[in-house]
């Protein structure tokens, strides 16, 4: 790999993870330049998640490098937390706090200066309109609203380095237009770079300059929105996607509880 | 400092919107204080020991911390369930900080307990020896509550399963409680058992309570001292590294 872990924000070599004997990823190599918006797409259980775990210092990679922002999140984990932000596709919010304390306990915990954060929160907040619900206990709102709430807090402080796992999954295009205008805002003028998941393929295609297809833990393709589908003689990215991953729907293995159930059987020593 | 601070705010706030949990909590210690104190009291008393419940109060406010501090350790699991840990474990804090924030909440929850149940066994006729020495028995409270919410939290980072916490816990907290010294005094055991109860932090926690609280003490309260504080930082030690170790 040119120039790894230079100019580079992610650079990923030959990375693979196995659960026992199911290779969940196998072998990937990519790069995301600084700045760049970079999606990572592939169907259910293709390894998105898995990877980001792994780039994310929340799982140790059996094989291969990797570098977040210059660090490797397998041994400079403290590094590599300083350098980047996460929007889980699973929730992790803690439902016995309100929607304000969630945030204020994130903002605090990665120390944004009090006024910014205050100032940040409730500019958030509003954004994805939580503020009128601001004072409620998480576990009152509907999926929507922790949905919307997990992506203010993932904005919060402003990253070098964001990962959205299919952030905006079950939410309205209203809100989705919304969240990407301030996603793109922040990388533009703050030259963050952008890692994100999704199946919305035309989300895909209006935000990312470059594209990766996982299937089954490889990498199919990587390039522009304009290379896939030049490649695939495809009029749209779907119809690119879907030539290159098949039409036969995949077995999931990312829903949380299933992850947990597969984690348990697997790594428990 | 602000990291501490809002992982201890968060788990007094947890705390304070789970009344069921506190009121919950209460039961058994109570249930030890009444069925205990005015069953055996007579014959504690026919045996020379004075009053019996003079000597089980400082017991049971041990009892009730070591309880409430281990189950907290469940909020580990909790979190890792819903998952909120992951939130915690991808920020840029230390290890160590996230084993003493959650230590911290899990403890003053721990010693909030201890203290009403303190407080209702002045009610049922235990009179504190030395008001003086309270401030003493506030902090040694706080020192048991730290070393067995770290245990707990501990325990709890390496395990997934929410219904095996419980059973681990009650086969490590019964042996604690009932060979520590909290139901009866530590003299003229058989060696057996009095060898037992010299390896179990919990009498030299409910040693300096029964100092502080009665004014009898068996180990004298700076050796209760060196051995709490001492096994309170290996196992913050070892929960940190634990944490570290810590996969979702």
């Amino acid at each position: 790999m040119k120039r790894a872990g230079q100019k580079a924000a992610i650079s990923v070599e030959s990375l693979s993870k196995k659960f026992g004997n199911f290779t969940a990823v196998d072998g990937i190599s990519f790069e995301v330049a600084s700045g760049e918006i970079f999606a990572f797409l592939g169907p259910n259980g293709a390894g998105k998640t898995t990877t980001i775990r792994m780039l994310t210092t929340l799982l140790h990679p059996t094989d291969g490098k990797m570098k977040v922002n210059g660090f490797d999140p397998a041994r400079e984990k403290d590094a590599t937390r300083h350098s980047f932000g996460i929007v889980f596709q699973d929730p992790s919010l803690d439902d016995e706090l309100t929607a304000q304390e969630n945030m204020e306990f994130h903002g605090v915990l990665y120390g944004i200066p009090n006024a910014l954060r205050r100032e940040r929160i409730s500019y958030l907040l509003n954004l994805v309109e939580l503020s009128e619900r601001k004072n409620d206990l998480v576990r009152t709102f509907s999926g929507g609203m922790k949905r919307r709430l997990e992506i203010a807090r993932g904005l919060l402080h402003h990253p070098k380095i964001l990962f959205l796992d299919e952030p905006t999954l079950g939410l309205d295009p209203q809100t989705r237009n919304k969240i990407w205008q301030y996603v793109k805002s922040l990388n533009k003028k703050e030259g963050m770079t952008v890692f994100f998941t999704t199946h919305y393929m035309d989300e895909a295609e209006k935000i990312a300059d470059k594209i990766a297809i996982i299937d089954n833990g490889k990498i199919v393709v990587q390039g522009t929105a304009s290379e896939l589908k030049k490649t695939t003689k495809s009029k749209s990215l779907e119809s690119a996607f879907l030539s290159l991953t098949g039409h036969h729907i995949r077995e999931e293995f990312s829903s949380p509880k299933d992850r947990m159930r597969l984690d348990r059987k697997l790594w428990r020593r | 400092m602000g990291i501490l601070y809002v992982m201890w705010l968060r788990q007094l706030k947890r705390y304070w919107r789970s009344k069921p949990r506190m009121i919950g909590m209460l039961g058994l210690p109570l249930l030890f204080l009444v069925a205990l104190g005015f069953g055996f009291g007579p014959i504690y008393q026919k045996a020379g020991g004075g009053d019996y419940i003079q000597f089980l109060a400082p017991g049971v406010t041990a009892m009730t911390i070591l309880f409430a501090a281990m189950f907290s350790g469940i909020e580990v699991i909790w979190d890792r369930q819903f998952g909120f840990l992951k939130e915690t474990l991808v920020a840029p804090v230390s290890r160590l900080q996230i084993m003493l924030g959650r230590t911290l909440g899990g403890a003053t929850v721990a010693v909030i307990q201890g203290i009403i149940v303190l407080a209702i066994s002045l009610l049922v006729g235990f009179r504190v020896s030395d008001l003086i020495l309270l401030p003493l028995a506030l902090f040694f409270m706080f020192l048991i509550a730290l070393l067995f919410t770290a245990l707990g939290t501990a325990i709890a980072s390496m395990l997934e399963d929410m219904q095996a916490f419980p059973l681990i816990m009650n086969f490590i907290i019964m042996p604690l409680f009932f060979l520590s010294g909290a139901l009866f005094p530590l003299v003229g055991l058989p060696d057996a058992i009095m060898i037992i109860a010299l390896f179990n932090p919990l009498s030299y926690g409910v040693d300096a309570l029964h100092a502080m609280l009665g004014g009898i003490s068996t180990f004298g309260i700076g050796i209760d001292f060196a051995v709490l504080g001492a096994l309170t930082l290996a196992v913050f030690a070892i929960g940190s590294y634990l944490f570290e170790k810590i996969e979702i």
